[in-house]
């Protein structure tokens, strides 16, 4: 941090400044003026929530994307697919038992059987061969979208999360100040809130297993030789299903997740998979950090797309994807 | 070579293989024999698709860059169609006559298609087909919620092809003849250049990228050349397929669809140019008389099937299972051949000839 100040003095004083300008965003009441020119405050700390939570979610499924391409090179375009598996594995388990956290579990079993049994069953046979995987994963989701439609049909779910987690929450953030001198705080949906939480204790999770065990050196150490790591007497076969494991598993799991944020429909494993690529594509393949930054720049550049301009939401995403690209191609944490 | 010499004039007749004259026989005296729904379901639409799917081989084969944005290219010039020429939907519909709109629709997609290939050529190999596909899926979310230009989720009607020569170009059979010759004339294009010395240059550069920038040769232009004239393949496929459709919509350059060009590519192969509109045939026909065999709705889960097979199976696809065939054919009665000549001593080794 200090470095970063000496060698960039310029450039830290307009971070200082930005961050201090959205802290004062967030918290103080806003002036007339500002109202008038960018709308009230309570749109935009609700749409600065809803990116962030979105993020979460994005980081979930995209985490174990990168995971997946970072160890062992498999692009997994049938991840989307997994996503939506998960959610309606979780769906019919919660229903049939009454409990969302067995959802939850089962979901994120579930899916990371299936992850093995892809791994097991397609990547090992044709290892070195990035095209004809992608081209199979292709080929598992078009399958996997038409049988999930006929066994499930067109019809939106939606789960009902556990009781305590219903409801808002009132955040210490005044938002107007009515007139009698009353302040009016915020108010966020609990459960929002908890995604949140999830996705960051997934990534701590994720850290702390990639960084400070075993196995999780064992994965560091394939991502950067594979030969090497194997000829020094390292199943490499068994840390690629298990990594493959818990990369599906966490998108099963933000299958749950988000179908209970959201709802679970047909076509939303195409918009989970495009978040994925936008995600790991501007944060850097292979990189969880960079899930995490990408993940939190798309969230947010989605929702205040939709919230500031509807009709262009999307071209926000697709250029952070560009200027990305342009300037670098690896992406933001993506090392050569 | 012997394309090159179709265009210098050095062309023989008989130098044509038998089966390519009889293909191209079948090709024009189709029409007399099919009835209205073979000649423009089946034969109109699968050359159409043909022609989209032969701009991602072109790209694919020869340039080794996978693109899944090729749809999205013809739908490009598609809505140009609709958005510059006239349509029968209160929006946009600027009425530039039918000779202005269509190059300018085909140059437009070209140009978009070099604006993909800029974006995705920096980086190599698997990030194509992501990229690519970003763009393709971030496209169709983009029409789907533009009202202003692409007019949403109803998108555009009413798009005709012009009345020319007294001929309602929309009819069966005129629009058969107009779809089969723009897919010769892509067909014939594709091959030509993948002979002359861009086509050659592009073909080194898919084998050994850093030997042929150590060469000289500027990487990154050939990658967005190639680019942009698969782009004026797709967007002349696109228009015909709005022409062909009489509309567009998010629909049709929804994933489903982008996927279904990959899937035609793939399936038909992606070595020669020939291989897309044989997948395209085998697409159209599978589409329409799946239903006999299976139930409409799963229509998908086929053609996920016949995808999955051939790509686990055969990955040059059909035309590789026909190659692989004639080669262990040819192999057999060479070796016949050598057995009677030279019973002992050394053999030429027959190896195959696609592979050099």
């Amino acid at each position: 941090m200090r470095r970063f100040v000496e060698r960039h003095p310029f450039g830290a004083l307009l971070i200082a400044v930005a961050v201090a300008i959205f802290v004062w965003l967030i918290f103080a009441v806003w002036p007339e003026w500002l109202v008038d020119a960018i709308g009230r405050k309570k749109t935009f700390v609700n749409t600065l929530l809803n990116g962030i939570t979105l993020a979460g979610l994005y980081f979930l499924v995209a985490s174990g994307f990168t995971l997946v391409f970072g160890l062992m090179r498999n692009v997994n375009l049938a991840h989307g697919s997994m996503y939506l598996l998960g959610a309606y594995i979780g769906y019919e388990v919660s229903e049939a038992t009454g409990s969302w956290f067995l959802g939850l579990a089962v979901a994120f079993l579930a899916i990371a059987l299936t992850g093995v049994l892809l791994q097991v069953l397609i990547f090992r046979r044709m290892e070195g061969e990035d095209l004809r995987q992608t081209l199979v994963t292709i080929g598992i989701s078009i399958i996997a979208a038409d049988l999930m439609l006929a066994v499930w049909t067109g019809t939106t779910y939606q789960f009902l999360p556990p009781e305590w987690l219903f409801g808002a929450a009132q955040l210490p953030i005044v938002s107007v100040i009515r007139s009698s001198g009353d302040a009016v705080y915020i108010v966020y949906p609990i459960y929002r809130l908890v995604v949140l939480a999830v996705a960051i204790a997934a990534g701590i999770a994720l850290w702390l297993f990639l960084n400070r065990t075993r196995v999780g050196m064992m994965v560091r150490a394939g991502v950067n030789d594979r030969e090497m790591l194997a000829a020094s007497g390292v199943n490499v076969q068994l840390v690629f299903a298990l990594v493959f494991a818990i990369g599906a598993g966490l998108a099963g799991m933000a299958g749950v997740i988000g179908g209970t944020a959201l709802s679970i429909a047909p076509g939303e494993d195409i918009r989970y998979l495009l978040a994925s690529l936008i995600v790991v594509i501007v944060g850097g393949l292979g990189s969880v950090t960079g899930a995490a930054l990408g993940a939190l720049l798309i969230g947010l550049a989605e929702q205040f797309g939709l919230a500031y301009f509807p009709t262009y939401g999307v071209v926000l995403t697709f250029l952070i994807m560009v200027v990305t690209l342009a300037v670098r191609p690896q992406g933001i944490m993506g090392g050569r | 070579m012997d394309a090159r010499r179709l265009f210098s004039g050095e062309f023989r007749l008989a130098e044509l293989h038998p089966a390519k004259l009889l293909a191209a026989l079948f090709l024009l005296a189709y029409p007399l024999f099919a009835t209205d729904f073979f000649t423009y379901q089946i034969g109109a639409y699968a050359l159409i698709l043909g022609t989209i799917a032969l701009s991602l081989m072109m790209l694919a084969g020869y340039g080794g860059m996978v693109s899944l944005a090729q749809l999205t290219v013809a739908g490009v010039a598609g809505y140009s169609m609709a958005i510059f020429g006239t349509n029968s939907v209160e929006v946009m519909g600027l009425g530039w006559p039918w000779y202005v709109t269509v190059p300018f629709a085909i140059l437009l997609a070209a140009l978009f298609s070099a604006f993909v290939g800029a974006i995705s050529v920096r980086t190599e190999g698997i990030y194509t087909i992501m990229i690519t596909l970003a763009i393709a899926v971030a496209f169709f979310y983009f029409v789907r919620q533009n009202y202003l230009i692409f007019n949403g989720f109803t998108g555009y009607a009413g798009i005709e092809p012009p009345t020319l020569l007294g001929v309602y170009w929309r009819d069966p059979v005129p629009f058969y003849y107009l779809s089969l010759a723009i897919a010769a004339a892509a067909y014939g294009a594709v091959l030509y250049v993948s002979r002359a010395p861009f086509g050659l240059a592009l073909q080194a550069i898919r084998d050994n990228p850093r030997r042929m920038r150590a060469l000289g040769f500027d990487v990154t232009l050939h990658r967005v050349a190639a680019y942009f004239l698969a782009g004026l393949v797709a967007g002349t496929a696109g228009v015909l397929m709005v022409w062909f459709n009489g509309r567009i919509s998010p629909g049709s350059v929804g994933v489903d669809v982008v996927i279904d060009i990959l899937v035609i590519a793939v399936v038909g192969g992606l070595k020669h140019p020939v291989g897309p509109f044989l997948g395209a045939l085998v697409f159209v026909l599978l589409e329409n008389f799946a239903i006999d065999l299976i139930d409409r709705e799963r229509f998908n889960t086929v053609i996920g099937l016949t995808f999955l097979l051939v790509v686990l199976f055969s990955p040059d696809g059909l035309l590789g299972l026909f190659g692989r065939a004639r080669d262990r054919l040819r192999r057999e009665r060479h070796a016949r051949r050598e057995a009677q000549r030279v019973p002992s001593g050394e053999r030429h080794p027959a190896g195959s000839l696609e592979e050099t």
